[in-house]
């Protein structure tokens, strides 16, 4: 099955492989909102949409239940609902720019996924291989490239849209974006500085950012949290607001822009946007946890490979150093940190309140930015001491 | 009393990043996301009706079987909304209320104007009409939403008074 698979010329295999991905992607994304939905009402008291109970598949006795509980089936009628609904296109639209708005949302947020490992498994030799589409050296570059293209779409659902709030929406969102991926791009340079240590070859690639993190040693298996805490804090702040998620959600900001950029949008094409948040949230989150969290590695100074040894030497089962077992492991621990991860962006939503405009931008130029120079200057010099 | 001059401190390094009060305010948050739900899955579950709870106005009889109302129209007159409608009628003389008098040949309460107010309840000096625990009422047109005398005596039920108050002046008519 395996040698069958790896038989398959190339192309056919990263098809395979990024359809795979997309098929978890996109629903997971979608699912998002029902979590949200569900987050926002424990944060409420309120049990949440649970009502929703198909004949048949609510009859699964345990499984169908808690489905229920759960809201799944809520998500699936959403999902229906958002699918054959009437797909409105305003007549004062530029319509070319209305429908590729969505599209351009969708690219980036599914597309940055291709720079990210998501998991690793062992070779015969013992050597960490990662799990990803596309291990290239320019690694967070290419994220970074790619998800910056978000806010075109922004722009374009805006402009296109032709009326005041979407405008405003869009300019707020393109002013926010891009005030925050100064910050964003700099708070991650100690990082990589780091990594890129004297006498090796230069990489941007986000595998080496995890292997540094699995050395042994205290110093080797410290995630970079602990080591740049000034820098995860401003790379939080600025995926927070990079994914246009509160206390950032400027261009959205229901209450004085009625939905922001996608007020004149409706059904599958709004849905589109909604999802493309999402998967946003959830690349976003994926880096900051191989950046600063030790990718999937499970708790800080116990690597991955430590781990599979350890069980191997306690049980002494053969397939648990086999590569597909070791790679779900991985795979598994990585969602689980990314989920969490979730679970805390919404967390922060239903907490706090939305900033002001004047406060996004002052937060963003006035204190962030300053931030992150001087806490590059700073880790300039440590490394420069440190690894000469 | 003299003026009190209160300080307004400037904001210290803590408050001015936020940092403190978000982080308090996310610990606030998780206590309500593991709290209990404080609503209930509603048709299934229903809340508990405290003692007291002014429901939808209804009709009841003494310990006896005896309908409480006289049919003095007191409620009719006071109702804001003018939600009650009386039909009063004579007791038969061979009923065993005879000595009653009067009593409602029909009652009808409009639930699309009832205010809950509870004015019938407070006027009413036969203790007949009481806003009980009833609180959802619902029908297809406007004539199922009008309470008429048979369903106010099924929703209201008995009332367990000892006072007796009709039994009590009959037995003092008879005596003299």
């Amino acid at each position: 099955m395996i040698d069958f698979y790896f038989s398959l010329p190339d192309i056919v295999r990263y098809i395979i492989q990024g359809i795979a991905v997309i098929c978890f992607l996109f629903p997971v994304g979608a699912a998002c909102s029902m979590a949200e939905r569900k987050v926002a009402a424990w944060a409420q008291d309120r049990p949440g949409p649970n009502r929703a109970r198909p004949w048949l598949l609510a009859r699964i006795p345990i499984i169908g239940p808690i489905l229920g509980y759960f809201g799944i089936f809520n998500l699936m009628a959403d999902g229906g609902k958002l699918l054959f609904r009437e797909d409105i296109t305003p007549g004062h639209v530029n319509k070319f720019y209305f429908v590729m708005a969505p599209i351009v949302a969708m690219t980036p947020a599914l597309s940055t996924i291709v720079f990210v490992p998501f998991g690793a498994y062992l070779d015969s030799a013992g050597q960490i291989l990662p799990v990803m589409l596309a291990n290239v050296d320019i690694g967070i570059l290419g994220v970074f490239a790619l998800a910056s293209l978000s806010v075109y779409s922004l722009i374009l659902a805006g402009w296109a849209s032709n009326s005041k709030y979407p405008f405003l929406g869009a300019i707020r969102a393109s002013a926010q974006l891009i005030s925050y991926e100064l910050s964003m791009t700099l708070a991650v340079v100690p990082v990589l500085l780091w990594i890129n240590a004297p006498g090796t070859t230069g990489s941007l690639s986000l595998v080496r950012v995890v292997e540094f993190q699995s050395q042994p040693g205290f110093w080797g298996g410290m995630w970079f949290v602990f080591i740049m805490p000034v820098s995860a804090f401003i790379f939080l702040i600025t995926i927070f607001a990079e994914t246009n998620r509160q206390p950032f959600d400027m261009p959205e900001s229901e209450a004085d822009l009625v939905g922001g950029y996608h007020t004149e949008y409706g059904s599958y094409k709004w849905s589109l946007f909604f999802v493309a948040e999402y998967c946003q949230m959830i690349v976003g989150s994926g880096i900051f946890i191989l950046l600063f969290l030790g990718g999937w590695n499970p708790l800080p100074w116990i690597p991955l490979a430590d781990l599979v040894n350890w069980l191997h030497d306690l049980l002494h089962w053969q397939w648990l150093l086999h590569p597909i077992f070791v790679g779900l492991l991985s795979i598994g621990i990585f969602v689980t940190k990314v989920l969490i991860f979730i679970f805390i962006f919404m967390w922060v939503r239903w907490t706090l309140p939305r900033f002001r405009y004047d406060q996004v931008m002052r937060i963003g130029w006035q204190r962030l930015l300053p931030l992150s120079i001087a806490n590059l200057v700073v880790y300039i010099i440590a490394i420069a001491l440190l690894q000469k | 009393m003299s003026v009190i001059q209160v300080q307004r401190k400037p904001l210290s390094l803590a408050e001015r990043t936020y940092i403190p009060q978000i982080l308090s305010g996310m610990k606030t948050t998780m206590k309500h996301i593991v709290a209990k739900p404080v609503t209930v899955n509603y048709p299934e579950e229903r809340p508990e009706i405290p003692p007291g709870y002014r429901g939808v106005p209804t009709l009841v009889r003494d310990p006896h079987g005896r309908e409480k109302c006289v049919s003095c129209q007191l409620c009719e007159f006071v109702c804001p909304p003018k939600a009650i409608r009386i039909t009063p009628g004579e007791i038969p003389a061979d009923s065993p209320n005879a000595h009653v008098e009067k009593g409602p040949k029909e009652f009808e309460i409009n639930m699309l104007r009832c205010i809950y107010c509870g004015l019938c309840q407070e006027v009413c000096p036969e203790e007949a009409i009481w806003l009980q625990n009833v609180y959802s009422s619902s029908g297809y047109t406007r004539a199922e939403m009008v309470n008429n005398k048979q369903k106010l005596y099924e929703l209201g039920g008995t009332l367990p008074d000892t006072h007796l108050k009709w039994d009590k002046k009959k037995a003092a008519a008879e005596k003299h």
